[in-house]
């Protein structure tokens, strides 16, 4: 029975495993298609119908382009940094419930084993302490290559890193105090009903989660670890072949773990309206077991479509806003996101006292007014008559 | 100098508080780039779909004939003088009896060859030309080649087809310039 549940659990991970990569993969295509359609391009469609084996020529291409090490770099650090970077970025997704449990029967006892690589009641931790080990992969390599461009990109990247996981980790604290718990299945079940997920209790957390997640994936807005009018290519500059396309892949498997993890915290996981309903529904035509294993399936799709929007997300805000200057960043980080996250904290606590659970709209609404008074009342900007100058 | 009136005069005012939380401005961005995601695309897909480049578009030279199908060129040179890239080789032949209606008048070019990886498709061995003898197509291009073998066209890729005249498309504005191959200059 065990070796039973055993496979079952290990059929679950190499599916986890294969479909992370599969995203990962397509990723880079998606990117060069948003890019292409906000830009009224049309975009790789060349490789296969609509370009779909693009991502497959790239990494053919990345494969057999020469694999070069400097020589005044420290060699084993060199080729450390790219393989700790994925695999970070790979362990991350190891605890994201995907979906409710598959069920199946053995000695007419009925088992439901959860879609989900591990189910541990710190999974939130147990992300959090992955992503940040993500900066060692991006420090090595950087330190590694013995060159100054990319030293300054690794820096940058890691303290804008450490910054941005205060402000992440602050925010997210609201939402363990509302759930009680670090489990990330805890923390779906939690939003059973459609106007209990967290983004309706703590939109100001979200948005600061969001933007953190942003600056922890080191994408634009605050891509300033590898921007290239400044350092070349930043930490992989000296990088080529497959390091650096592992460097690349990496960048979006942690976008896929964010997006999962985004859709897991704030938007309900893998529930939708009127679930149970379904569910009852499924299991009373189809039997317990079809029907359960069914209404996983609906779950799936629907975390996943939650996902998709996430990462589709992630590349509109890079085609559309340019990189923050590195001070403006920093200032974002420290003198904005971290005292409003610790205020939520202070708000919804007081909300917790008094059983109100939407209470941090209470400094939404406060900021919303503060900002409509403050433009009503600027002074109007000059602005020039149009030929004059 | 103003050039369009498109421009805006930028102000230097510190931010409202509105503005300093850049949530507003980041919404309308990003509503800009979606309404962008879903106009219609500009691209011209290029091998499978070809734009017209207009009457005078300079590409593939062709070694015109005139109506009885002689050839033109007398080889008289003007247009290697003229080939800033000095594209253009020949070599002169005279005609023999009986070759009358291959050849316009009693001299022609035996060997006449432009190299493409030289020529810059100027269109000034078109000008040249005293006898409207070469030209530059407006409805073809040189194709893409590979080899160097291939890059030095000579008269069999050249001369001008009979069942494939090249005549230039009726343009008002380009009727105007003396390199026109109208009917009645052809007749001349």
């Amino acid at each position: 029975m065990d070796l039973t549940i055993l496979t079952v659990k290990g059929l679950i991970i190499l599916v986890i495993f294969g479909i992370t990569l599969l995203i990962a993969t397509y990723s880079t295509y998606a990117e060069r298609k948003v890019a292409a359609f906000l830009q009224d391009r049309i975009g790789p469609n060349r490789a296969g119908p609509w370009g779909l084996l693009q991502p497959i020529a790239d990494a053919g291409k990345m494969f057999f382009k020469e694999d070069f090490i400097p020589s005044q770099a420290s060699k084993w650090l060199f080729i450390l940094g790219p393989c700790l970077a994925m695999l970070t970025a790979l362990m991350s997704s190891a605890v994201i419930p995907f979906s409710d449990s598959i069920r199946f029967a053995w000695d007419k006892v009925n088992y439901d084993v959860p879609v989900q690589g591990i189910e541990i009641n710190i999974g939130v931790l147990y992300i959090f302490g992955v992503v940040s080990l993500g900066v060692y992969g991006i420090m090595v390599g950087g330190w590694a290559s013995n060159n100054k461009f990319s030293l300054l990109g690794a820096i940058r990247a890691a303290s804008q890193n450490i910054s941005y996981e205060i402000a992440l980790g602050l925010s997210l604290i609201t939402i363990l105090m509302m759930t009680g718990s670090l489990s990330l299945r805890a923390i779906i079940d939690e939003q059973a009903t459609f106007f209990e997920w967290n983004i309706f209790t703590q939109p100001l957390g979200f948005v600061i989660f969001l933007t953190c997640a942003f600056a922890e994936c080191n994408r634009t807005p605050f891509d300033l670890p590898e921007c290239e009018t400044e350092l070349v290519g930043g930490y992989h500059t000296e990088y080529s072949s497959m390091k650096l396309g592992f460097y690349l892949f990496a960048e979006y498997i942690n976008m896929f773990v964010s997006s999962a993890f985004i859709s897991a915290l704030y938007f309900g996981g893998f529930h939708y309206p009127f679930m149970s309903l379904v569910n009852e529904a499924l299991e009373n035509s189809l039997g317990a077991i079809t029907g359960h294993n069914i209404a996983t399936l609906i779950c799936f799709v629907v975390f996943f479509a939650k996902i998709f929007f996430f990462i589709f997300f992630f590349m509109w805000v890079r085609w559309t806003l340019p990189r923050f200057r590195y001070d403006q960043l920093m200032n974002l980080g420290w003198k904005t996101f971290i005292p409003l996250s610790i205020l939520n904290v202070v708000i919804t606590g007081a909300g917790l006292l008094y059983d109100f659970k939407y209470a941090t709209w209470l400094i939404a609404i406060v900021m919303v007014v503060l900002a409509v008074t403050s433009t009503s009342r600027a002074p109007k900007r000059e602005t020039i008559a149009q030929g004059t100058v | 100098m103003q050039l369009t009136n498109r421009s805006k005069q930028v102000s230097n005012k510190e931010m409202t508080l509105a503005e300093k939380m850049y949530l507003p401005a980041v919404v309308g961005g990003l509503a800009i780039t979606l309404r962008h995601f879903f106009r219609k695309k500009v691209t011209i897909q290029y091998p499978e779909v070809k734009r017209y480049l207009g009457p005078i578009y300079r590409g593939h030279h062709v070694l015109k004939r005139d109506e009885q199908g002689r050839e033109r060129c007398t080889a008289c040179g003007l247009c290697a003088v003229a080939c800033p890239a000095e594209a253009i080789s020949m070599v002169a032949a005279e005609r023999k009896k009986g070759e009358e209606n291959l050849y316009r008048e009693e001299k022609y070019a035996a060997v006449y060859e432009i190299n493409m990886l030289r020529c810059i498709f100027c269109g000034l061995c078109e000008e040249a030309c005293p006898k409207q003898a070469v030209y530059l197509r407006h409805d073809r291009m040189v194709p893409v080649f590979q080899e160097r073998d291939e890059v030095i066209y000579g008269k069999d890729r050249l001369v001008e087809k009979m069942d494939d005249r090249y005549i230039r498309v009726n343009n008002s504005e380009v009727k105007a310039t003396p390199t026109e191959p109208s009917l009645t200059r052809a007749a001349t």
